[in-house]
C-alpha cells in the first residue's frame, strides 16, 4: 500500500529519520565517552549494529521463513573484508605481526590521497559495500545447495558454514590475508572518524555506525513493502500456493538469502569499526543465538520489533542491568549475589519469559506507523488508493 | 468443439508413490474454452493427477502438453536437458524443469482442495502476490520504486478483478478472516489474476451448502465467459459437475473408466456402480 | 609401519571420542525423532552434568557423586522438556526451537555465573583415570573403556525400546504422532521417557568425556553438542544405530584430523605443519553438508514424502 496511498506519509518519515540522524549527531558532540551518560554512546553504536544485523536477519527468517543460523559466519566475512581493505599502510606490519600480509592496499587511503577527507570516507563506504558483496557472494554459493533443505537442516547446514567460515579464517596458512587467529586492528574505526569544520573537530564515532544502520535499515523497509517483499511472505505463508501462483521458490528463496546476508556483511563491517578490532573467534554461534534472541525479542516478523529488540537487549545487558555485575542494582547492596555473570542470568531468564509466554515479542507482526494508523481508523482514511 | 485446438492432453500419465499407483495409465484431452470436470471416489486420484498436470509431482510415466507444447514428462526432475532421449525429445519446447511456477507463468492456473491462501496478507494483497510473476522489475528496481506506472497498473488490475468476484467490499480484511465461501472465490480469484488460459479448480464447492453451491456453479460461469479460460474441475456435488461440464471424466483407483457428456455420464453403467450411486446415499 | 604407528593413536583417541560423542547423539536423535526438534539445549546439559560432577565430588565421595549427577542430569533435562518445549506443543516448530537455543542460553550464562568464568578442573575418577599403555602408546583407560561402554549401552537401549511396552509407544510415536494420539498412547510420558534417557545417557557420556579433558568450562558443551547432532543426522535422524555409526565417524575424522600434519608429514606428503587441526571441528560441518546435499535422510534415514 506505501506507494500509492501516501507520499505524505514518506515525507514524514524522511523528517523523522533526518531529525532521529540529527539528534544522533548532536549527541556525539554534546556527550563525552567519559561521561556518566558515555554508555548511551556505546548503547547507540552497538545497539545500531546489533539492530541492522537483527532485521537482515529477520528479513530471512521472519519475512522469507527461511529459518537460517549462519549469520554470524557472514557478519565475520563482512568484518574482515572490511578490516583487511583499511588497514593503513603503515600499520600493516605492526598488524600481521607474524605474517607477511598478503592483500597491501587501504582504500579510504589511497583516495585519500587523491581526494582527501571526502576520499577518506569514500573508501569507508566502499569498503562498506565490499564487505557486503563479499558476504553476499558466499551466501549465494552456500545457498546453491543448502536452500533447498527443509527448516531444522538449514538452520544446522547454516550453522555449519558458519562454524567452516570461522576455522578458515582462523588456518595459519591464510595468515597473509587474516592474519590467521590473530586479531585485526588499527583499521578505520569509528572512534577516529572526525568532521573538521573550520579548525574544530567534530566527533562522528556514533553518529557514522547510526548512519549506516538507517539506511540499511531504511533499505530493508524498502525491499520488503516492495512485490519481492510480498513475494517472501507468500512463500513464509504457504510455499506451495507460492510456488503455484508462479514465484520461483528458488530464485527467491536465494534473492532473500543474499540480501540478507549482504546486510550481516555490512553489519559485521560496521561491528569492527565500532569494536575497533576484528577476529574470528568473536563470531560464534553464540552470536547468531544473541541476535536470534532479539528478534524474537522484538517479536518475528517487525522490522520495527527488531530494532526495538536489539536495542533494549544491547542497553540492558551493556548498561542497564550492569549492576547486577557490581554489587549492587537498584539501591539494594548484595556482592554475593550481584556479582560477575548475574546480569547474563537474569537477561536470560527475561528472554526464555519472553519465548514461552509472549511469543509474539514486543511488536508482533506490527510495525511502528501500524500504531498511529489503528488511532484513525475511525475516520476514513482510505482516501489516496488508487 | 472439434475444430477447437487442444488446450491439455494428458497421455498415459502413470503416477506411483513406492508400492501404490495413484494414477494409472491416464489419458485425456481438454479442448480449448471447455469445462471439463474430473470426479470419482475420494482416493481415485484426482488430485494426483492435477498435481502432475501443474508440475508438483514428474510422473513415473507418460506426459502432459499444455497450450501446443510438451511441458511434463517422465524424466527425474533436474535432469530433464540432459537425460531425456526419448521418441520425444524433438519436441521439446519447453523450458527448464516444469516447476509449478514456470508452468502458471505459461498460462496454467489452480486452486488447492484445502485452501492455501496466504494468511497473513489482506484479501487485497493475496491477488497482488499473484501479480508479481507479471512484473519486470528486478530487486533494485522494485526497491527504489522505479516502476511506478506497472505498481499502479496491477494495483487497478486487483480492484478490478476484485469488483468482479465481488470481493471489493472486503479487500483490506484479512483472507482467512473471510467466510469459507468468500475464501473459496477469492482463491479462484487469485488463481485468475495470473492471467491463465487454463484453470484448474481442485473441489471448488467442498464444504458449500446447495444454495453457495448454486451461486459458484453461476460464478464459474461467468469465469468462463468474462476472462476467456478454459477449465478443469475435481468436484464431488453432482449437480454442479451435470450442470456447468461439457464433458466429464470419471477415474476410480487411479484408472480412467469412462468419459463423455453429462448425459451419457448419467447414464453409464460402470460409473453408476462405482461411484454415483454410492454419492447420492452418502448425501441424502 | 611408522606411518601406522603415528596413525593409531589417533584413530583409537577418535574412536573413543566417538563413543562419547555417540552417548550424546542418542539423546538428541530420539528428541528428533519424535518431536522434530532440535534440542539446542542438550549439549549443555551435557556440559552442566560435568560442572555438577565438578562440585559434588568436592565435598561427596565419588560412589555417591556419580549417581548423584546422573540423577540430577536426568532431573534437568525432563524439568527443560516440562518447562520449555511442553508449553509450546501446539506453535510452530521454529517456536520450539528458539526456545531450546533460550534454553541454551540460559544454562550457559547460569554456568558462567557459578563458575565465574573459570575452568574447572574435572575430578579424576580412580581406575578409568589410570594411565595405562596401549600399542606403546600412553593413555587413560576411559579410552579404551568408552566404546565398549558405549555399545553395551546402546545395545540395552535397543533392546529397551524393541521389547518394552514403553519403547513400543516410543515407535509408535517418531512414526506418527497424531494417530498414536488419538490411539489412546500418553504422549508426555512418552517424551518426558525419551528425555530421561536421553540426558542419562548424556550423563554418562560427559564423566567419560570430561575425564580426558583438563576441566569444564560454560562453553564446553556447546560444540561437543553440536558435532552429537550432527553425527544424528549423518546417520539419519531418528535412527540409533544411526547416530552410533555417525558418531564414532565424526569422532574418528576429528581426531585424525587434528593430527593429519603429524601423519602427513611421517608419510612425506608434507614437509612441515601446515594448520590442518584448525579443521577438526569444521570439518564435521563439511561432512554435514556433504551429507545433507547429496543424501539428507542420511545414512539410515527413512525417507518421507510431504503432501500437497
Amino acid at each position: 500500500m506505501i506507494e500509492t496511498k501516501n507520499k505524505k506519509g514518506a515525507w514524514i518519515a524522511f523528517v523523522c529519520v533526518f531529525l532521529f540522524l540529527a539528534l544522533i549527531f548532536a549527541l556525539d558532540q554534546l556527550i563525552k565517552p567519559t561521561d556518566k551518560l558515555g554508555m548511551l554512546l556505546i548503547v547507540l553504536q552497538k545497539g545500531s549494529v546489533y539492530a541492522l544485523a537483527a532485521v537482515s536477519m529477520n528479513l530471512l527468517n521472519g519475512y522469507t521463513g527461511l529459518f537460517s543460523l549462519g549469520h554470524a559466519g557472514f557478519m565475520l566475512l563482512g568484518a574482515y573484508t572490511y578490516a583487511i581493505f583499511t588497514i593503513p599502510d603503515k600499520s600493516r606490519d605492526a598488524v600481521y605481526q607474524y605474517f607477511d600480509a598478503a592483500i597491501r592496499f587501504s582504500i579510504p587511503e589511497q583516495l585519500s590521497n587523491h581526494m582527501g577527507g571526502f576520499g577518506t570516507a569514500l573508501g569507508v563506504f566502499i569498503a562498506l559495500v565490499l564487505a557486503g558483496l563479499v558476504a553476499a557472494l558466499m551466501a549465494w554459493l552456500i545457498g546453491l545447495p543448502v536452500l533447498r533443505l527443509k527448516s531444522d537442516y538449514l538452520a544446522i547446514a547454516t550453522l555449519g558454514f558458519a562454524e567452516i567460515i570461522r576455522a578458515v579464517f582462523q588456518w595459519s596458512k591464510l595468515g597473509p590475508v587474516t592474519n590467521g587467529s590473530n586479531l585485526l586492528k588499527n583499521f578505520a574505526r569509528a572512534s577516529k572518524f572526525k568532521l573538521e569544520i573550520a579548525g574544530t573537530k567534530l566527533s562522528l564515532s556514533t553518529f557514522v555506525p547510526v548512519l549506516i544502520a538507517t539506511v540499511c535499515i531504511i533499505l530493508i523497509v524498502l525491499i520488503v513493502n516492495s512485490t519481492y517483499g510480498r513475494a517472501f511472505k507468500a512463500i513464509r505463508d504457504d510455499e506451495i500456493a507460492a510456488e503455484a501462483m508462479g514465484i520461483n521458490l528458488a530464485k527467491h528463496k536465494m534473492i532473500s538469502f543474499v540480501t540478507s546476508s549482504f546486510f550481516a556483511g555490512v553489519a559485521g563491517a560496521t561491528l569492527a569499526m565500532v569494536l575497533s578490532i576484528a577476529q574470528a573467534n568473536n563470531f560464534k554461534s553464540a552470536m547468531t543465538y544473541e541476535i536470534l534472541l532479539m528478534v524474537v525479542l522484538g517479536g518475528i516478523g517487525s522490522i520495527t520489533g527488531s530494532v526495538i529488540g536489539s536495542l533494549l537487549f544491547v542497553a540492558a545487558s551493556e548498561w542497564w542491568l550492569r549492576g547486577l555485575d557490581s554489587g549492587k542494582f537498584l539501591g539494594i547492596e548484595a556482592p554475593n549475589i550481584f556479582r560477575n555473570g548475574f546480569r547474563l542470568v537474569v537477561f536470560s531468564v527475561i528472554i526464555m519469559v519472553v519465548v514461552l509466554f509472549f511469543r509474539k515479542g514486543i511488536m508482533g507482526e506490527k510495525e511502528l506507523p501500524d500504531l498511529f494508523r489503528k488511532k484513525k481508523k475511525e475516520a476514513p482514511a482510505k482516501e489516496g488508493q488508487a | 468443439m472439434s475444430e477447437q485446438k487442444t488446450m491439455l492432453l494428458v497421455e498415459n500419465v502413470t503416477m506411483q508413490f513406492g508400492g501404490v499407483v495413484a494414477v494409472n495409465n491416464l489419458s485425456m484431452e481438454v479442448r480449448e474454452g471447455e469445462i471439463v470436470a474430473i470426479i470419482g471416489p475420494n482416493g481415485a486420484g484426482k488430485t494426483t493427477a492435477f498435481n502432475v498436470i501443474t508440475g508438483v509431482y514428474a510422473p513415473t510415466n507418460g506426459r502432459v502438453s499444455f497450450d501446443g507444447r510438451c511441458v511434463v514428462e517422465n524424466y527425474p526432475r533436474g535432469k530433464m536437458k540432459k537425460n531425456y532421449l526419448g521418441e520425444n525429445a524433438g519436441l521439446y519446447t519447453q523450458v527448464k524443469e516444469p516447476t509449478p511456477d514456470r508452468l502458471t507463468a505459461l498460462g496454467m492456473a489452480r486452486t488447492f482442495q484445502n485452501i492455501r491462501l496466504w494468511k497473513s496478507m489482506t484479501v487485497f494483497d493475496n491477488i497482488l502476490v499473484a501479480k508479481h510473476l507479471k512484473r519486470s522489475s528486478n530487486l533494485f528496481s522494485a526497491a527504489f520504486r522505479m516502476n511506478r506506472e506497472e505498481e499502479a497498473q496491477q494495483r487497478r488490475e486487483v480492484l478490478a478483478l476484485l469488483e468482479i468476484v465481488g470481493l471489493a467490499d472486503v479487500k483490506d480484511e484479512l483472507a482467512t478472516s473471510l467466510p469459507y465461501g468468500k475464501q473459496r472465490r477469492l482463491e479462484i480469484a487469485r488463481a485468475l489474476a495470473t492471467k491463465p488460459k487454463l484453470l484448474l479448480l481442485d473441489e471448488p464447492a467442498a464444504g458449500m451448502n446447495p444454495q453457495e453451491t448454486q451461486e459458484l456453479t453461476q460464478f464459474i460461469g461467468q469465469i468462463r465467459k468474462d476472462f476467456d479460460v478454459t477449465i478443469v474441475l475435481i468436484e464431488h456435488h453432482m449437480d454442479l459437475v451435470m450442470d456447468i461440464s461439457d464433458r466429464i471424466y470419471v477415474l476410480d483407483f487411479g484408472r480412467l473408466i469412462a468419459q463423455g457428456t453429462p448425459e451419457e455420464i448419467q447414464k453409464n453403467e460402470k460409473v453408476i456402480d462405482a461411484y454415483l450411486g454410492v454419492v447420492d446415499d452418502a448425501e441424502n | 609401519m611408522d606411518a601406522l604407528k603415528t596413525t593409531l593413536p589417533y584413530i583409537i583417541s577418535g574412536i573413543s571420542v566417538g563413543g562419547q560423542y555417540a552417548l550424546i547423539a542418542i539423546g538428541y536423535t530420539m528428541v528428533y525423532g519424535i518431536l522434530r526438534l532440535i534440542n539446542f539445549a542438550h549439549g549443555d546439559v551435557f556440559m552442566v552434568a560435568g560442572l555438577m560432577m565438578v562440585y559434588l565430588a568436592a565435598s561427596l565421595p565419588l560412589y555417591l557423586a556419580i549417581p548423584l549427577v546422573i540423577l540430577l542430569t536426568v532431573a534437568l533435562g525432563f524439568t527443560i522438556e516440562r518447562v520449555a518445549y511442553k508449553p509450546l506443543r501446539t506453535a510452530p516448530r521454529m517456536s520450539v526451537m528458539i526456545s531450546a537455543i533460550g534454553v541454551s542460553y540460559l544454562l550457559q550464562n547460569l554456568a558462567l555465573y557459578i563458575t565465574g568464568g573459570l575452568n574447572k578442573n574435572y575430578p579424576a575418577i580412580p581406575w578409568i583415570s589410570d594411565r595405562i599403555s596401549i600399542f606403546g602408546m600412553e593413555t587413560s583407560r576411559v579410552t579404551v573403556i568408552t566404546p565398549f561402554l558405549t555399545i553395551i549401552l546402546v545395545a540395552a537401549l535397543v533392546q529397551l525400546i524393541n521389547h518394552t511396552k514403553i519403547g513400543m509407544a516410543m515407535r509408535a510415536v517418531s512414526r506418527d504422532f497424531e494417530t498414536s494420539q488419538l490411539m489412546g498412547i500418553q504422549i508426555n510420558r512418552v517424551i518426558s521417557a525419551t528425555f530421561i534417557i536421553g540426558t542419562f545417557l548424556a550423563a554418562v557420556g560427559s564423566i567419560l568425556f570430561f575425564t580426558n579433558y583438563p576441566g569444564v568450562v560454560p562453553t564446553s558443551g556447546a560444540m561437543p553438542g553440536l558435532k552429537a547432532f550432527v553425527a544424528a543426522v549423518f546417520g539419519g535422524i531418528g535412527s540409533i544405530p544411526g547416530a552410533v555409526i555417525g558418531a564414532f565417524i565424526i569422532g574418528i575424522a576429528e581426531s585424525v584430523i587434528k593430527g593429519l600434519d603429524t601423519i602427513l608429514i611421517v608419510n612425506g606428503a608434507i614437509d612441515e605443519q601446515i594448520g590442518l587441526a584448525t579443521f577438526s571441528d569444521a570439518f564435521t560441518f563439511v561432512l554435514l553438508i556433504i551429507i545433507l546435499v547429496f543424501k539428507p535422510t542420511g545414512l539410515f534415514g527413512e525417507k518421507s514424502t510431504d503432501k500437497v
